[in-house]
């Protein structure tokens, strides 16, 4: 294992020590005489009604499955980018075709109205 | 692996830490003074001289704030959410440059957490990506519809900035031929990124403020429609690991942001003198999130339908653009950057 790795895990370890520290701190500190008011969700004051959690609009699903589509071509930007310089007009014109392929689909969800909110 | 090394790691790790913490208590301070000289006031002046001692002061209100859990909520998951929002923001600046090389106690010591990781982007990219877990399952934890409205819309809101932001990585990426940040630093040696990227600078800038949800992109935290977005339900301490993961996420996209774009710890004399690093980086930092604080004191929030319009349609293509002018540049010009 490369050795730079291990510092960030030390780190990691450490940051989620704190945090659990934090809350903690709250939990120890903190006074808590619960009433059955207090434990209703808060509604700016209004009685709460219906469930708390609902069904979502089924277009946030849509946006996260357009999200990982084009999240991987990002991915295959990256190692392009890295040796673009070795690549030279190859591997320009490979990425101009790469991106035409992409913009065909980013038109069709476009005119599906995939980025169209009500 | 000797045990000066383990010691080292250690001590750098516990820093990093401290100078999170810090910022987020001072970058609170500065933000309400700032934004309070932008609207002709004075902003926090009675906790100690000038008000410095004011956020030590809501620090101390809110360890002894009475911590509610709604009665219908998740709780295992609504403890662990202000964690999981709050690890990644801390972590993802131990891959960071704060300067060179520098002889410290007889051993050189490189002044980062992590020394040269030569795929420090994809580090960032990967690490910011998780904290939008957090947001998601404390709005669903919650047991409140409002909290839940506001964790479904950050996480929309954020996946679909983030890809404008994992393209406005690419330019800086081909002007170094390289993904370490050190590597990004050195090729700034004679001229900053930013004269060769001015677009991709834009596009960065307006996705990191969509990424921590800043105004004029703080759709989850719209009070007026959400009461206050995902962590409407949280108090005390919880309420803080929110509000900590927020602030140094703004710290570490604008150091992130200096590094790529404006040359990171470089700056007169750096050479001679190494520890000059981290205090260019400080002030580079500072000049950046005066942007932020300024953007927010001027513009009005986006309406959600024009926010995720503006993202797809405008921001992603310009993006995709960049990218291709910048490797089209590179191709006429071969020599630029390195």
């Amino acid at each position: 294992m490369p050795q730079e790795y291990i510092p960030i895990a030390v780190l990691i370890i450490l940051a989620t020590g704190l945090a659990f520290l934090v809350v903690a701190i709250g939990h120890l500190f903190g006074p808590r005489r619960p009433t059955q008011r207090k434990g209703q969700p808060y509604e700016s004051g209004m009685r709460p009604f219906g469930p708390g959690t609902r069904r979502m609009p089924v277009h946030f699903y849509l946006v996260a499955v357009l999200f990982i589509l084009f999240d991987i071509e990002v991915v295959f930007f990256l190692p392009w980018a890295i040796v673009f310089r070795q690549l030279g007009l190859f591997g320009l014109i490979e990425m101009i075709i790469f991106i035409v392929i992409l913009l065909v689909g980013y038109i069709y969800a476009w005119k599906k109205g995939a980025f169209e909110w009500e | 692996m000797d045990a000066a090394l383990i010691i080292e790691w250690i001590i750098k790790s516990i820093l990093l830490l401290v100078i999170c913490i810090t910022g987020f208590a001072y970058l609170t301070f500065y933000e309400r003074k700032a934004l309070a000289r932008l609207q002709v006031r004075i902003g926090p002046n009675r906790a100690g001289p000038f008000g410095l001692l004011q956020p030590v002061a809501d620090g101390i209100k809110l360890i002894f704030k009475e911590e509610l859990i709604p009665e219908k909520a998740d709780r295992l998951i609504f403890v662990l959410a202000p964690v999981v929002t709050v690890v990644p923001a801390l972590v993802v600046l131990a891959v960071l440059p704060f300067g060179g090389v520098v002889n410290l106690f007889g051993r050189e010591i490189s002044l980062s957490v992590a020394g040269d990781v030569n795929i420090g982007i994809l580090y960032i990219t990967a690490i910011t990506s998780i904290s939008v877990y957090g947001i998601v399952l404390a709005g669903w934890s919650s047991n409140n519809k409002y909290a839940a409205m506001g964790g479904i819309r950050s996480t929309a809101q954020m996946i679909s900035y983030e890809l404008a932001l994992g393209l406005g990585f690419i330019g800086p990426i081909l002007l170094a031929g390289t993904m370490s940040l050190n590597g990004i630093v050195e090729g700034q040696r004679g001229m900053w990124y930013v004269v060769y990227q001015p677009l991709g600078v834009l596009v960065f800038m307006i996705a990191t403020l969509a990424e921590v949800n800043r105004a004029p992109f703080d759709m989850p935290e719209a009070e007026q429609e959400l009461t206050a977005g995902y962590h409407t339900e949280y108090s005390g301490m919880k309420f803080a690991l929110f509000f900590m993961a927020e602030y140094v996420k703004m710290i570490a996209v604008s150091a992130i942001a200096a590094t790529l774009f404006f040359g990171g710890y470089r700056g007169p004399f750096i050479d001679q003198v190494p520890w000059l690093g981290p205090i260019y980086l400080l002030i580079k930092v500072m000049i950046l999130l005066f942007g932020m604080i300024w953007v927010r004191a001027t513009l009005p929030r986006l309406r959600y339908d024009q926010l995720m319009a503006f993202g797809w349609k405008i921001l992603l293509p310009v993006a995709l653009l960049n990218v291709l002018l910048t490797a089209g540049v590179i191709m006429l010009f071969p020599g630029l950057g390195v």
